[in-house]
């Protein structure tokens, strides 16, 4: 059956150009000293956000977020239709706590490190069938909170592997709305989810590469474009290791990745800042989505952006027992609205 | 390509593209490191026998052992412990200040989950094991001079 909106098997076109009418980012302070400091909407002095817990905070940090974004272009919480977010902790806590505070239909999602993309892709979604006029668009994550989840206590004194990746305490929220000003979200590729076999929990970036590879060479395939078509190729939280790994598949598949490709997991925090492959976790390419890339499309910068966050699907159970790590990749496109335009839907 | 071919090949490209540890400065690190640690205990059980005569070598081990847990401890619970392990390594994990470090990191980072089901009941998850073989090979040995 032909799909209606639909491109191939995996990509859907919003013809209505759901918009991005709102967006803010709120990052830690390790995060606040990293490449984008100039870009974050705000940068917090104390990991623990004046909480009891890092759980707490992390949804402090979360529901600050989306305050954020709400007043920042004064959005009415009363024309909200849906709120859609995830994040890492078990049972997504942060993401439906939160949500007690706003009174809005949630949709919980969990998508580890992909989950910014997914709850935009399907706010996308549901602000270009009709069914919502705004949608919330938010994920949170928090590097302790992570860490003592996932890993070893905080203050253990083990050595991180080179190949490991650091936690990005940080948010992002993007509010979608039927409007006809901004920048507008104009295509969506759900991956698949992908295994190629490794084990290995700390090597996070070589997991990820082959799902982020999938989904990219669906998304051409797809939509007919090419590399050389977007100003701007982002993938989540690959890592330096994950996106070199990347780069080497995309080129098996026929793709040359140019200059015009990096990852936020990369970029967020300064070489000095020891973090070895970079940032990672569902607030990494949140927090860089809604600063450093939408202000760079305000700007003028970047015209069309294919976006897409990478997620590890594991549990520490699944890694425990031995398990291969599953993984996902979901992209969208966001193109740049001129000022003004009319909607031409 | 079947699945498991692709797989291996991956495994194999990813292992070969990844950095690795970089062995002589981890030994380098761990060797002074871990060799400052043994020569502080070593200051410490001179000092106390200088100060306490009547100690046998027995008393003395255990006393340095309290000393270096302690400080270890206190170390752990103002956040320092973990910054000299990130270049120590090993020179910080094999002596006891690894296992000291084990135990009051868990018990600090369990504590808000309450004191009976978080910190008392996790505060051998990382330190568990050792324990555990720990026990295991003392009781084997025992049988093993019981016979000798």
């Amino acid at each position: 059956m032909k799909k209606n909106n639909g491109l191939g098997q995996s990509t859907i076109v919003f013809k209505n150009k759901p918009r991005i009418e709102s967006y803010y980012s709120m990052v830690g302070k390790k995060e606040g000293q990293g490449t984008f400091k100039k870009y974050f909407d705000c940068i917090l002095n104390d990991d623990l956000c004046g909480q009891k817990s890092f759980e707490v905070a992390e949804r402090e940090i979360l529901e600050r977020t989306i305050l954020g974004a709400l007043d920042k272009n004064n959005v009415d919480l009363s024309d909200i239709d849906f709120m859609i977010g995830g994040d890492l902790l078990n049972q997504i806590i942060s993401s439906s706590f939160s949500a007690r505070h706003f009174e809005t239909p949630f949709i919980g999602l969990y998508g580890a490190c992909s989950t910014m993309c997914e709850s935009i892709a399907i706010g996308a979604a549901l602000v270009d069938g009709g069914y919502a006029k705004k949608t919330i668009c938010a994920t949170v994550s928090h590097f302790a909170a992570a860490e003592r989840q996932y890993r070893t206590p905080l203050e253990l004194g083990n050595q991180r592997p080179p190949v490991s990746q650091w936690t990005v305490t940080g948010s992002g929220c993007t509010i979608l709305s039927n409007t006809n000003r901004g920048h507008y979200v104009s295509m969506a590729t759900f991956g698949k989810v992908t295994d190629y076999g490794v084990t290995d929990a700390n090597n996070m970036g070589a997991a990820m590469a082959p799902a982020a590879s999938e989904t990219l060479a669906e998304h051409f395939k797809d939509t007919g474009t090419c590399p050389d078509d977007y100003d701007l190729i982002v993938t989540g939280d690959l890592g330096k290791l994950g996106s070199e790994i990347l780069r080497d598949l995309m080129e098996h598949r026929g793709y040359k990745l140019g200059t015009n490709y990096c990852d936020c997991g990369q970029m967020i925090f300064s070489r000095n800042q020891r973090t070895f492959q970079g940032g990672s976790g569902a607030g990494c390419s949140a927090s860089v989505l809604n600063s450093y890339i939408l202000k760079q499309m305000d700007a003028g910068v970047y015209k069309k952006v294919l976006f897409m966050a990478t997620g590890a699907l594991l549990s520490t159970v699944s890694t425990q027992q031995g398990e291969t790590i599953p993984c996902i990749a979901h992209a969208i496109v966001i193109e740049r609205g001129e000022e003004n335009a009319d909607d031409i839907s | 390509m079947n699945k498991e071919e692709r797989n291996k090949r991956y495994l194999a490209y990813v292992s070969a593209k990844s950095p690795k540890t970089e062995v002589w400065p981890s030994l380098f690190f761990a060797f002074i490191i871990g060799g400052l640690i043994c020569c502080f205990g070593q200051a410490v059980s001179d000092t106390l026998a200088n100060w306490f005569p009547y100690m046998t070598e027995t008393e003395l081990g255990a006393w340095t052992l309290v000393v270096i847990i302690f400080i270890t401890c206190i170390l752990t619970g103002v956040g320092l412990f973990d910054d000299i392990a990130r270049f120590a390594g090993a020179g910080t994990i094999v002596p006891i200040t690894g296992f000291a470090n084990s135990i009051c990191s868990s018990a600090m980072e369990f504590r808000r989950e309450g004191i009976i089901f978080g910190m008392c009941a996790k505060m051998f998850t990382v330190a568990g094991p050792v324990i555990v073989f720990g026990i295991i090979s003392s009781i084997i040995i025992g049988v093993v001079y019981l016979f000798l």
